[in-house]
């Protein structure tokens, strides 16, 4: 029993470890006499060895699935071992981890088994009782399961904070090349489905107070990346569209990871996962929403591919450097976070501090600003008249030169920040 | 001058009523255990007077707000005496008049101070991620923890609200003293060696819950087979999860 349940525990959440969000913010689920509390903002309980946050115990209800995608561990022709939790041990694990204050909650996905909505009614079943049974507060994500009835879906959105649904690949295009019974439309329904729904129950809120939460945390997706031919634009297109229509909360890029040499269509074990890629589509992805950029700004049919040896922001501003420099004393802060090296609370910082007297160097310095990168892009108080006109890849060769290390450990820690 | 106190918040406080009564406005508060007295400066005793603390408590919170009053509770929980500095000097310098002095991201110890606060704040939030709960026999879930700074009195809202329905103790080894949640409500416990050591070697003296250390064991396999080989990266893990708090971590044991 003991090692079954151990091996049951190994096999699914190995297969649903490929799922990057691992978001617990964003909910408003409060304790009410029973246990926890979805309301904090979310909490990485620890890191993996590949350094990624482990906020949620993620897992599978099962890796069975009749269908046969060709990137997915789980598909129907893949050799694997199956199993599959029943609801009690899910539930049991669920709330003995949490206890223990190993897990923020619980990511549920599945492989299809028998139907569509056979699956989805057992992932009711889980999060229906951990909520009324075990009155368990905690933060809830669930994955839909394609193709599963509207009914379902809306019960289902009355007991959890998040909801997803994977595009899987960026284009349609490209999902027909790996999953030929797919398409971008059974997700579009069901996010267009949802997203309704929230809108429709915010708007109930305003008029009646006791309405019932519905998928508080709102929606997700992710897009495996590189595994088809999609260019970054295109890529960063589909996202962008995404948030839009459907109001995502976030879009998750997942490097590909080759599980098998099966399909030659993709990439062959071994090469490894585009993970510089990942992160510069990430960095896009928080440059539109928290930046005030839009999207062909950085990206457009003219520049297709987002540089992989500066981050986009810096190659932004190396593309227009008639904009700088800008002079810190005065600027807005709109303009000041637009300069490379210098984020939303520096950006703060300067423009409080200025209020007391005018900046110089060596208070910028001391802000945390990435100072060596903002240099090439600003004045202050004492900043000596320029030494004359500075070309972009003479700017870029003295950021790439100075510590280059230190450049690579700032990419590697911002990676983390935004999963 | 030098105020020397006796290493508690409220002392902290008295060192302030102290220095506006003398008009001594550029005496140092110094707490007792840390005190090397110095031939150049004299030097005076800080009695703790629970009402002094709380008239300063009061003038900071009617005049500065709830957050602020906060802030100076949070940075001196820092242990670090230069932080104590600066946030002794700021708050002369908000009673004497200066509002904005909180804003001078250009003076020194206004930046140390606001350091300091994102520092404890950094360990607060570990320990709320970090702390594991084991549980007794008896129903009772307890931790360990020995955080770089005096963080416990910041986490127990967090905890009480999360874990409402089960009994708790959260127990700071590193400073002797914990706090114990009944259902009902908090009380500050504080345990002799024994007992400690006791507490420690969990296996030997605290019954276990007969699952417990199956949950132990389903959490390390998860943590093994949640991580991806392919993206194996130990700098950034350990950047995440540094080395002083494996000893408590059920995953890395
Ligand atoms: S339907 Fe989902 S689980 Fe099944 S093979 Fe496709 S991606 Fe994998």
């Amino acid at each position: 029993m003991l090692e079954r349940i151990e091996e049951k525990l190994m096999i699914l959440a190995d297969a649903a470890k490929y799922d990057v969000s691992c978001s617990s913010s964003g909910s408003k689920r409060k304790n009410t006499g029973g246990i926890g509390d979805a309301s904090a903002s979310g909490i990485c309980h620890t890191y993996t060895e590949d350094g990624r946050c482990v906020s949620l115990l993620k897992i599978l209800l099962t890796n069975h699935c009749i269908y046969d995608c060709a990137f997915c561990v789980s598909r129907k022709s893949n050799d694997v071992k199956r199993a599959a939790f029943t609801v009690e041990e899910v539930v049991d694990l669920t709330m003995n981890f949490y206890r223990r204050n190993y897990i923020e909650g619980l990511f549920l996905s599945s492989g299809i088994f028998k139907n569509a909505d056979f699956t989805m009614e057992r992932l009711l079943r889980i999060v229906k009782k951990l909520r009324l049974e075990e009155r368990y507060n905690g933060y809830i994500h669930l994955k839909t399961i394609p193709g599963a009835s509207e009914e379902l879906i809306q019960e289902a959105g009355l007991y959890v904070d998040r909801m997803s649904i994977n595009l899987e690949m960026p284009t349609e295009a490209g999902l027909k090349l790996v999953a030929p019974e797919k398409d971008h439309d059974s997700v579009r329904k069901p996010l267009q489905f949802v997203n309704t729904k929230i809108q429709t129950f915010q708007n109930e809120k305003k008029l009646i107070k006791h309405t019932p939460t519905f998928v508080p945390a709102g929606q997700s997706t992710q897009m495996v990346i590189g595994a088809t031919p999609e260019n970054d634009w295109e890529i960063m297109s589909v996202a962008d569209e995404f948030y839009k229509k459907y109001q995502l909360k976030r879009v998750y890029y997942s490097g590909y990871i080759p599980i098998n040499n099966d399909n030659t269509a993709l990439p062959q074990i071994g090469s490894r996962p585009p993970l510089i890629r990942e992160n510069r589509l990430y960095q896009t992805d928080w440059l539109l929403r928290f930046y005030n950029f839009s999207l062909n700004e950085i990206l457009n049919p003219a520049f297709t591919q987002l540089d992989l040896d500066i981050d986009p922001k810096l190659s932004w501003a190396l593309r227009n450097l008639h904009l700088f420099p800008i002079d810190i004393n005065t600027a807005d802060y709109q303009t000041i976070i637009r300069v490379p090296g210098i984020g939303r609370q520096s950006a703060v910082k300067i423009i409080t501090a200025r209020k007391y007297g005018k900046l110089r160097e060596y208070q910028l310095k001391k802000m945390g600003i990435a100072y060596n990168r903002a240099k090439h892009f600003i004045t202050c108080a004492d900043t000596l008249a320029p030494l004359g006109f500075k070309y972009a890849p003479q700017i870029k060769s003295t950021i790439l030169q100075m510590g280059s290390s230190k450049y690579k450990a700032e990419i590697a820690e911002n990676q983390l920040k935004l999963f | 001058m030098n105020y020397v106190f006796d290493g508690s918040y409220h002392g902290f406080l008295c060192c302030v009523f102290e220095c506006f009564e003398m008009k001594e406005w550029h005496a140092v508060p110094v707490a007792e255990g840390f005190f090397q007295p110095d031939i150049f400066l004299p030097e005076r005793t800080i009695f703790t007077d629970v009402d002094k603390a709380k008239r300063i408590q009061d003038a900071l919170i009617n005049q500065f707000g709830k957050a602020t009053a906060d802030d100076f509770y949070k940075a001196f929980l820092s242990e670090d005496t230069e932080a104590w500095n600066a946030a002794f000097y700021i708050m002369v310098l908000l009673f004497k008049g200066n509002h904005s002095i909180l804003e001078h991201f250009g003076d020194l110890k206004v930046l140390y101070f606001h350091q300091t606060l994102k520092k404890v704040s950094r360990e607060r939030h570990r320990m709320k991620a970090f702390i594991r709960f084991s549980k007794s026999n008896d129903g009772l879930y307890y931790a360990i923890i020995e955080p770089d700074f005096n963080v416990l009195p910041l986490i127990l809202s967090f905890f009480r609200n999360r874990y409402t329905d089960m009994p708790w103790v959260i127990y700071d080894v590193k400073r002797n003293y914990g706090f114990h949640y009944n259902l009902k409500g908090l009380s500050e416990i504080v345990i002799d060696k024994q007992e400690q050591t006791a507490f420690q070697n969990t296996q030997l003296t605290i019954a276990l819950d007969e699952r417990d250390e199956l949950f132990k064991r389903l959490w390390k396999q998860y943590f093994k087979s949640t991580n991806i080989e392919a993206r194996r990266n130990m700098k950034l893990h350990l950047q995440h999860v540094p080395k002083r708090y494996w000893k408590y971590l059920v995953e890395k044991q």
